[in-house]
């Protein structure tokens, strides 16, 4: 055994994140850990590289009682880790960045070719090719992610910790880290893989150890845990069931609020139109590349629209930056979450409100009772796990951050809400309740464009779906015509 | 872009500034050397020169120091206080004096670095509190006066003496640049400096060993300010347990002069010493405009003038850099 955990416990502050836990790896097995967000994960991973101290249990690396007192330790006896919150010196260049700690050398000094040579093959065999002097700070989080991962598989490890290493990922770059998995496997690597994606858990790994409350709850070969069982280990209740939260019947037609025509920027957004009406959830679906988040950023501002009219209301608007747009009534929660704005010893309850402020200030001075009930309602509707809402927000599991973060946007009460990938890092017991929440939005007036690489959100929660295919919309799917089959046709839909 | 040209690339806002300071000190040489006839004089540059290598020094390790996101404000303390061990040393042998007043810096600078990492301790209260400590240390070993050093034992020579033609303390300030250059630039404790600036719990979780590189930054920067106590010493003749005041300051500006933030993780050693240079070169032409005659600017005045130059030098990188920004 590479490494086996035992009885492992820890508090913060008096308050258990874990209890007697317990995970065991083999040399080349890939094992995912798996729990709801809180369960704790990140904080075994913690406790395992050293971050954290433990206050019970026992460590086995390699066969030998381990107790390391901070990352380097664990680094040096051969475990690579890539922390959920991307760790990376963002002023630093790349090539710095994926050497850090281990620079090669030439006479003492550091060998920057050598090192820059390095970097280029490694990001090479991931099919990324970037200047690798610049700054990490210089690229997007998809990037970012991919430099820890070079970072990580190239520190020679016997064991690569990944905790939720897809969530900033698009397809084609998951497959890039699925195949650099596999490699590390025949090189006899273990690798320890968090995730809330299921397919992709099933997908790249050979076994699954289940946390639920801080505890151990199921260990197994991957293949013989179904779905189902997953799940209800995990929640420790069966899943209720993805059910249809939008309105089957066909509502009357409600008045256009957003109308998108012919709208075209560069080559990744040809020739899109779409309409987001009163109260309804807009769902805009494609595969990787078809121009989704691109779409999004011309609607919001935050791109410059050289082609095609939007209009609000009925009234044509051209919006050169988002201020324009939030002005008229338009939020955007961009997939970048998990870098975006979050402050870190700021509590809950101000990190929620953080955009609200303006509006709640009576006098100068902000009313406390508004902000506690908008802060308790979406920390109910969310699930957000918390101590309390004055609790700084770095002291909260990554998914239940994410929450906070949905929270302060859909708090600012908007007319439109752009929503990329609403529930990504999200585990799949609280997916469905975001969903709900969104309905229930809708429902007070709200129009959402909801853009989702996942089709049985989409068929769970849209009132329409369109299509983009090569930076077009090939097809709108009003509620009646929706179907997985007709979503995925749409989508392989090439334009000649 | 040619590997050769990479050195002048301008990549980062960072370098702008950098870019900037070295044309300002450059306009401020030609200014002085057209307006007054004996400015390039060597009497004048090798005094200059002579003179300002402490501050320099300072400077060099108040970088480090802030590229990790921190602050010294000890250093001037620490260099008086230096200064009166040199001078109470000298007498045995002249290399008492100066490792005695490098070694008192150095107990300086380690004490600052248990405190900050050990205890917890915010840099800015804890190198607060060791200035007051070192001052008051200071005062109470030269019994509140200033302490003559020997001039028998050669002690002398390292402040006042020449070597190939250049004040000895240009040349240890020479030397300690190069080696500052060296360590940040192509050791790999540098890069962790200022990837630990870049944030400390990140440093961390990629395995830098934060707590003993920051230890060892405020020991260097300390016993830097304790060479430049010994410097002091020797060059005046005098162990002086209140000079010093106002030191930190002229470093931290130099620092950024040089374009390093406050914020940290940025940051570049060349670029400091020419911060160390603009900022007395100020100083030094307003000598020389005193010296003309037409005005008589007091030392309240010269302060004044040398905050406002520091003031715009600072306004303008900053615009320039905002300007690279949004490019
Ligand atoms: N530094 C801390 N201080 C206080 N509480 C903490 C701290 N770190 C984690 N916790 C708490 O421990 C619990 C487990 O958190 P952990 O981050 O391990 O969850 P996780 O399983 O990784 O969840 P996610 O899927 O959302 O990433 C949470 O309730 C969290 O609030
Ligand atoms: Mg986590």
């Amino acid at each position: 055994m590479l490494l086996s955990m035992q009885g492992v416990s820890k508090a913060f502050a008096g308050v258990a994140a874990l209890k007697s836990a317990s995970l065991e790896v083999e040399p080349a097995e890939v094992m995912a850990l798996v729990g709801q967000n809180g369960a704790g994960k990140s904080t075994l991973i913690k406790i395992l590289t050293g971050v954290y101290r433990r206050d019970e249990g026992s460590i086995a690396f390699d066969g030998r009682e381990v107790d390391f007192s901070m990352p380097a330790e664990a680094q040096g006896a051969g475990i690579a880790t890539i922390y959920q919150e991307i760790n990376l010196a963002p002023q630093r260049s790349v090539a710095e960045n994926i050497y850090l700690s281990r620079e090669p050398k030439r006479f003492g000094l550091i060998d920057h070719a050598a090192m820059r040579r390095g970097a280029e093959a490694v990001l090479k065999t991931f099919n990324l090719s970037i200047d690798v002097d610049r700054p990490v700070a210089h690229f997007d989080a998809a990037t970012r992610q991919m430099v820890a991962i070079a970072r990580a598989v190239t520190q020679k490890a016997r064991l690569v910790i990944m905790d939720e290493p897809t969530s900033s990922l698009d397809e084609r770059e998951v497959a890039v880290l699925f195949e650099t998995i596999r490699t590390l496997k025949r090189a006899g690597v273990a690798v320890i893989f968090i995730g809330h994606r299921l397919d992709e858990l099933y997908a790249i790994c050979d076994r699954v150890t289940i946390m639920r409350d801080g505890q151990t709850v199921a260990k197994s070969p991957m293949a013989d845990m179904p779905k189902m069982a997953l799940v209800r280990h995990m929640l420790g209740k069966e899943l209720a069931a993805f059910q249809a939260i939008a309105p089957d019947e066909d509502a009357p037609e409600r008045p256009v609020r957003l109308a998108v025509e012919n709208a075209g920027a560069g080559v990744r957004v040809r020739d899109v139109s779409l309409d987001v009406r009163e109260g309804e959830i807009s769902g805009l679906a494609g595969l990787l590349g078809s121009g989704r988040t691109e779409t999004a950023r011309l609607i919001f501002g935050a791109d410059k629209m050289q082609r095609g009219t939007i209009r609000m209301d009925g009234r044509a608007r051209t919006y050169r930056e988002p201020a324009d747009a939030i002005a008229d009534g338009i939020g955007l929660v961009s997939e970048d979450r998990k870098i975006d704005g979050i402050v870190p010893d700021m509590s809950i309850r101000e990190n929620m409100t953080l955009a609200l402020l303006p509006r709640l200030k009576k006098a100068g001075i902000v009313d406390r009772a508004r902000q506690d009930e908008i802060v308790t309602r979406y920390i109910r509707a969310l699930g957000v796990k918390c101590a309390s809402p004055d609790q700084p927000i770095r002291e909260l599991s990554g998914g239940n951050q994410q929450k906070v973060l949905l929270a302060r946007w859909l708090a600012t009460d908007p007319r439109v809400l752009i929503i990329d990938e609403p529930t990504r890092g999200i585990d799949i017991g609280a997916k469905s309740e975001i969903l709900k929440l969104l309905r229930s939005l809708a429902d007070e007036g709200l129009s959402v464009l909801m853009i989702s690489s996942e089709l049985e959100e989409l068929l769970a929660a849209a009132d329409r779906v369109t299509v983009l295919s090569d930076g077009t919309s090939v097809a709108t799917l009003p509620r009646k015509d929706l179907s997985e089959a007709a979503l995925l046709s749409a989508m392989a839909h090439q334009v000649e | 872009m040619h590997t050769l040209l990479r050195p002048f690339a301008i990549k980062s806002s960072g370098d702008i500034a950098r870019l900037g300071v070295l044309l300002a000190l450059f306009g401020l040489i030609l200014f002085g050397a057209l307006r007054y006839d004996n400015f390039l004089s060597s009497y004048n540059i090798l005094s200059f020169l002579r003179y300002n290598s402490m501050f320099a020094l300072i400077a060099l390790g108040m970088a480090f120091v802030i590229i990790t996101g921190g602050i010294d404000l000890s250093v001037g303390g620490t260099a008086a206080m230096a200064s009166v061990v040199a001078a109470l040393l000298s007498p045995w042998h002249w290399a008492a004096g100066l490792l005695g007043g490098m070694a008192a810096g150095c107990a300086v600078g380690a004490l600052n670095g248990f405190i900050i990492t050990k205890m917890r301790i915010q840099p800015f209260i804890a190198t607060l509190a060791t200035m007051l400590a070192a001052y008051g240390t200071g005062l109470l070993i030269a019994n509140n006066q200033s302490v003559s050093v020997s001039y028998d034992s050669g002690f002398t020579v390292i402040g006042q003496d020449d070597f190939l033609g250049f004040p000895i303390p240009a040349w240890i300030a020479l030397a300690a640049y190069i080696l500052g250059w060296l360590v940040l630039e192509k050791l790999p404790v540098g890069r962790h400096v200022l990837a630990i600036g870049d944030g400390e719990a990140t440093a961390g979780l990629m395995g830098l060993k934060v707590e003993r590189t920051l230890a060892a930054v405020y020991l260097a920067s300390g016993t830097l300010a304790g060479l430049a106590g010994v410097i002091l010493a020797s060059q005046f003749g005098a162990g002086q347990p209140t000079e010093g005041v106002g030191w930190e300051l002229f470093a931290i500006a130099s620092v950024v002069v040089g374009g390093t933030l406050l914020t940290g993780g940025s940051g570049s050693v060349g670029a400091t010493l020419a911060g160390a240079l603009l900022l007395a070169m100020v100083f030094n032409i307003l000598n020389f405009e005193n010296g003309l005659g037409w005005i008589s600017l007091s030392a309240y005045w010269q302060s004044v003038i040398r905050g406002a130059f520091l003031l715009v030098v600072v306004v303008l990188q900053a615009k320039l850099m905002a300007r690279h920004r949004s490019a």
